[in-house]
């Protein structure tokens, strides 16, 4: 069909009969297009899983992983807010807080590269960052938070080593037991890991860390979502080999890079 | 005398029909997003006169507890999306497209025509010419909304690395409120849109299928 046609006289019969035949191409081709979308979502959503999602899609977050560490900056923070909009944020996880901690008298083991223990004592004798920036949930809600404690680059550079990539984990070694008695761990990207606004807090809002928020020492990131804000960290393991993260064992993205 | 006149160009039909399923997706996968912190409703002072959304509305369509299915596919389709976005807006303008499609000086008072005659108010017949002003406004409007919602989506997905763009929403909060805004707005524009192709019929809704209606004048209506 060519635009020769609507310079033809045609019969409103030729008319007719030629609308038809137009129309029916167009239509099974629409169907065979529809048809093929169809199959096409249906195999994507059929793929085998890969930590909670279709492989495909699984893919595709690594993918969009490396779009983002491509446009990544460290230069680039997160705003900072006036102390008075701070708020006290939800408590909105409990996995690895079951074993009560003994607040000064912590140790933060160093694994991977190195073999270390560093006691809460020497992480506060370190400089510590004050922030005030917006705490953002994966959820989609955001609070306002007040943080105080020492940036992980800081604390990498003085008792870590190089790595490719930073784990975090809450003391317990062991991953039996379900609910609470549960582990709780985040990985790392190097890059994120470093950032000027990744910090050790062990203070929220001008007061010391509450257990449920994680004392005594918990990361907080302006550049991750709250579910890559470990609470209670026990070990900090500096390894090459892409560290397990909780939540994206469980279909949620392992970058989780804001 | 009846004759066959093109009317929509084959990309245009193209993006347009391959946008339909995209959309969707978007929409779908937002809500399973949306569940998560499903804060907004209509509120008159503190009565609320409709919450985003029922519980009912989650529970008949199954989209409780899906948060991570949702970003899933809400970041793997956000590509094809913003694609088919940009090709269009980039084909609209290199074929000349653009000139049936954007609202002129006059537009705005043939719009209000056009609303007047829809709503039974007034006699005054549309004029027959490819898209209306009030057509015009609608189909510039959609495309802006589609900019708006890869814009606002940005914002909400990197906020730290788009800091500045986040910023200029009014913050992370505000961008949030104006992507489920917008996708409101497709909802609204939807119900218009599939209602006024309903109205116009067949020979109307065939052009967007086939490319081709069928006229009853001598000389074409447009070109």
């Amino acid at each position: 069909m060519s635009k020769r046609l609507e310079l033809s006289n045609l019969t409103d019969e030729q008319v007719a009969a030629e609308m038809s035949r137009l129309t029916r191409r167009s239509f099974a081709i629409g169907f065979a297009a529809a048809l093929a979308g169809g199959a096409g979502v249906t195999w994507l959503a059929t793929r085998s899983n890969k930590d909670g999602l279709p492989w495909p899609l699984r893919k595709v977050l690594e993918f969009n992983e490396q779009v983002a560490e491509t446009i990544y900056s460290p230069s680039r923070l997160a705003p900072e807010f006036p102390h008075e909009r701070m708020a006290e944020p939800r408590v909105n996880g409990t996995v690895g807080l079951h074993e009560s901690p003994s607040i000064d008298n912590e140790v933060i083991k160093v694994t991977g590269h190195v073999d270390r223990a560093i006691p809460m004592e020497a992480i506060r004798k370190l400089p510590a960052r004050e922030m005030t920036t917006e705490f953002k949930c994966v959820e989609g809600w955001s609070q306002i938070v007040r943080w105080k404690g020492v940036p992980l680059a800081d604390f990498l550079e003085k008792f870590g080593a190089a790595s490719k990539y930073v784990g975090l984990s809450t003391p317990s070694e062991s991953n039996h037991g379900g609910g609470n008695s549960e582990r709780y761990f985040v990985g790392f990207d190097r890059a994120s890991a470093v950032h000027p606004q990744t910090l050790l807090c062990y203070e929220m809002n001008g007061q010391p860390l509450t257990a449920a928020h994680g004392a005594p020492l918990r990361l907080i990131s302006t550049v991750k979502y709250g579910y890559k804000c470990i609470k209670r960290v026990g070990i900090i393991e500096v390894t090459d080999r892409r560290p397990d993260d909780y939540w994206a064992l469980r279909g949620y993205d392992w970058y989780a890079g804001l | 005398m009846k004759r066959i006149v093109h009317k929509h160009p084959r990309p245009t039909r193209w993006m347009h029909w391959f946008n339909v399923p995209l959309l969707f997706g978007m929409i779908w996968s937002g809500l399973l997003i949306y569940w998560a912190n499903d804060v907004y409703a209509i509120r008159l002072g503190t009565w609320t006169l409709f919450p985003f959304f029922p519980s009912w509305f989650y529970r008949a369509l199954s989209i409780d507890h899906r948060l991570a299915e949702g970003m899933a596919w809400h970041f793997a389709l956000m590509w094809l999306f913003v694609l088919n976005g940009i090709a269009y807006v980039l084909y609209t303008f290199v074929s000349g497209e653009w000139r049936h499609l954007l609202p002129n000086r006059n537009s705005f008072r043939e719009a209000c025509m056009v609303v007047l005659h829809d709503l039974g108010l007034s006699k005054v017949e549309p004029p027959p010419r490819k898209f209306n002003g009030a057509q015009q406004f609608a189909y510039t409007s959609v495309i802006l909304m589609g900019g708006g919602s890869a814009l606002t989506g940005l914002a909400i997905y990197k906020p730290v690395q788009f800091a500045w763009l986040t910023q200029a929403f009014g913050g992370y909060e505000w961008a949030r409120l104006l992507h489920f805004a917008l996708t409101i707005g497709y909802v609204l524009f939807f119900v218009v849109h599939i209602s006024q192709v309903i109205k116009t019929g067949w020979n109307n809704f065939r052009a967007m299928v086939t490319g081709y209606e069928v006229v009853a004048s001598e000389k074409p209506t447009h070109e």
